[in-house]
């Protein structure tokens, strides 16, 4: 290579030598490469601290109840029994009801306000949903127990009245609860509040989209429809499964709202009109009158929507890289 | 692109101020309102009084206390209590750790809470009944004896027209439809008290046991605080809970008789509060027990309440102003007590209590 260098005429390496000589050389280089690396280290650091932190307070409550922590169902504080299956199975379901509810809402919307609305219509509307953002989630949670929730009831029961008899779906929709606090109030203000993240992020990566690709879609005589299905959701499909793990995330972690609404109950069922409970909603209201093993059990509970979350996204990127390559490969 | 992010910021800014200004009119609104019965009254000596006092802790007993803070401003205007409705287990906590001077709470403390047995003193305040609140249409003048009632609460009764309710009510005619139990979903001395009153009360039928967090079969639901379970059973038709009397009657629900140890039916009133007190034993350390009291005007499911204070504060001012601002609620404080439904303390346990306080050492 030297040689080869060595060889070649002055000028092209003159150049070279002037840009690194005036930065001050490849230690400015090496101090930003750095910098950049420990800033990405920092983010892994303070989740590993967290991760070892609350491990450690919640040690009591996990060496006592050993496996049962995640395997039980029975969470009785007065009796020292703390199993959270319960709660991660709440947890679950609500985030995925409100998942089924608020995807196919969000991305309607983000497709219409970036490829059907009108140009004046856009900035109403990106206005509106950003405005739907802002409203703090106890606000969401109040209206969830004030209005929706007994509003809600005599709908449940029309649903458990027409598909009690059907096999799986009359379990499903079973007979509801009498405050209307269930996992599908909370899954539907949920929904609400994550429909926001989804939009906005869906819509800035349907904005990514090469107008060369969809005009060439139409050249090739596609509909509409057909363009969106050729080439939006092929060059999209990573940004769609990030915003939708993003709202998933804000699913999982949501306290306040999903505390209001979902009813309080420790119960494993497969009836959504049911009242259940989530991890987050366990932690807020039972901590500030816990003690001893009883907190531990908390911050057990802590750890273990931690890990789920981390899961839940190692998973997405997985899903991500995988559809990726499927995906942009069938479309080019 | 631009533009969307500025008018996203500038939305976010409009709500940001819309909602410091809602908050702003709410405190406004509050402080208008206990202002307005505020009286004059405090003694010369606390006038004088300059400092301040943090604490936290119970929320049951919250509303009377801060009255007594709201009133004390104008007797004492130099002095300032903080008095922060986190929960007895919390404020037990920090009182342990030594964050605030002195705590609330409704539980005598375990070993589990972390505050130094020896270190401190129990003095109890005030009292109140929970009261068994419910919605039935059409239905009013309900009473449970305890066994009915444990077993409702824990799901053994379903219905309305059962047989055990229908023999506490003689001559009511009693609807044929689902009963909804709603509870408290917070760790709450509320709970505790209710659930150790049904198992005094119901020996071998009530099943649950006692807590701050009971394990509530999974048909029941739970609300945030005294005022969520009030809400629950405001808006659902059939359904039955507990609920301080405070809330209860701020909320306008409707409460039943309770069969006490004696065998009459008495309402939650602070007369019957204040004849569970006079019936209840305290023990040396001033912890006493009025759930399930003998005598015949005893409502059973009355709720004690403590301030705990450091047997020594390192501060003699510290010390000084604590004693003054205890003092204060065991004495000027009464007046308001039974504005906000508060039973205060007999007269016996009272001097008992102003007794405790001359312990404190500084």
């Amino acid at each position: 290579m030297k040689t080869l260098t060595q060889t070649q005429t002055a000028p092209p390496a003159e150049p070279r030598t002037s840009l690194t000589s005036k930065g001050g050389g490849q230690r400015a280089d090496r101090l930003f490469k750095s910098v950049a690396l420990a800033a990405g280290l920092l983010v892994l650091a303070i989740l590993g601290l967290i991760l070892i932190t609350t491990t450690r307070q919640a040690w009591p409550a996990l060496s006592d109840q050993g496996l049962r922590f995640l395997t039980s169902t029975e969470w009785n504080p007065p009796a020292g029994k703390f199993g959270a299956l319960a709660f991660i199975y709440g947890t679950g379901v609500v985030a995925l009801l409100s998942l089924i509810l608020s995807v196919p809402i969000s991305i309607g919307i983000a497709l219409f306000m970036t490829e059907l609305a009108p140009r004046r219509l856009r900035g109403p509307a990106v206005a509106v949903i950003d405005l739907l953002a802002a409203v703090p989630s106890v606000v969401f949670g109040l209206w969830g127990i004030l209005v929706v929730a007994p509003a809600l009831v005599p709908i449940y029961q029309w649903f458990n009245d027409v598909f009690g008899g059907i096999p799986v779906l009359g379990k499903i929709f079973g007979s509801p609860v009498g405050g209307g606090r269930s996992f599908m109030t909370a899954g539907i203000i949920l929904a609400i509040m994550i429909t926001p993240i989804i939009t906005s992020i869906s819509r800035e990566v349907f904005a990514t989209v090469p107008s060369a690709d969809k005009e060439a879609a139409y050249a090739l005589g596609a509909t509409r429809w057909e363009m969106i299905r050729g080439a939006v959701f092929p060059h999209s499909f990573g940004g769609l499964v990030g915003a939708v793990m993003l709202g998933l995330g804000r699913a999982m972690g949501e306290t306040i709202a999903v505390a209001l609404t979902i009813g309080a109950a420790v119960q494993v069922t497969p009836n959504i009109f049911a009242g259940g409970d989530a991890m987050p909603a366990v932690i807020v209201r039972q901590w500030g009158e816990s003690g001893g093993e009883h907190t531990a059990a908390l911050v057990g509970l802590g750890v273990v929507l931690f890990a789920i979350t981390v899961v839940v996204n190692l998973f997405a990127r997985l899903v991500v890289n995988r559809a990726e390559i499927r995906m942009k490969g069938a479309a080019s | 692109m631009n533009r969307n992010v500025l008018s996203r910021r500038v939305l976010a800014g409009v709500a940001g101020v819309a909602l410091a200004a809602l908050a702003l009119a709410g405190c406004g609104g509050n402080d208008n309102n206990t202002s307005s019965n505020g009286s004059s009254n405090g003694g010369s000596d606390i006038a004088s009084l300059s400092g301040n006092l943090k604490a936290s802790g119970a929320s049951f007993p919250n509303a009377y206390y801060q009255e007594v803070i709201d009133q004390l401003k104008t007797a004492a205007p130099n002095l300032t209590v903080n008095y922060n409705s986190v929960g007895s287990g919390t404020g037990k906590k920090e009182f342990g750790q030594g964050l605030t001077d002195f705590a609330g709470s409704d539980s005598t403390v375990k070993d589990t809470d972390g505050i130094a047995a020896d270190s401190f003193l129990y003095v109890p305040t005030v009292a109140a009944p929970i009261t068994v609140s419910y919605n039935l249409s059409g239905v009013s003048d309900l009473q449970f004896s305890p066994i009915t009632l444990a077993k409702i609460f824990q799901t053994d009764i379903k219905k309305w027209n059962d047989p055990a309710i229908a023999a506490d009510n003689p001559g009511k005619s009693l609807p044929d439809k689902n009963i909804t139990v709603a509870h408290r979903s917070d760790g709450s001395g509320t709970t505790s008290n209710f659930t150790k009153y049904l198992d005094a009360a119901a020996p071998g039928v009530w099943k649950l046991k006692s807590g701050d967090t009971v394990n509530w079969p999974p048909t029941t639901q739970g609300g945030e605080k005294n005022t969520g379970v009030a809400q629950i059973i405001k808006q659902a038709d059939g359904s039955v809970g507990y609920v301080d009397l405070s809330d209860a009657t701020a909320s306008g629900l409707t409460f039943a008789k309770i069969k006490n140890k004696d065998g009459t039916f008495v309402g939650p009133t602070i007369e019957g509060a204040t004849a569970a007190l006079a019936g209840a034993e305290v023990k040396d350390d001033l912890t006493y027990n009025p759930l399930n009291a003998s005598g015949a005007d005893a409502y059973p499911i009355t709720a004690p309440t403590y301030i705990l204070v450091k047997k020594s504060y390192r501060d003699a001012t510290k010390a000084a102003l604590v004693k003054a601002f205890v003092t204060y609620i065991l004495t000027d404080g009464k007046s308001i007590a039974k504005d906000v439904n508060f039973a205060t303390l007999p007269d016996a346990l009272q001097q008992k209590a102003l007794a405790q306080l001359d312990k404190i050492q500084s």
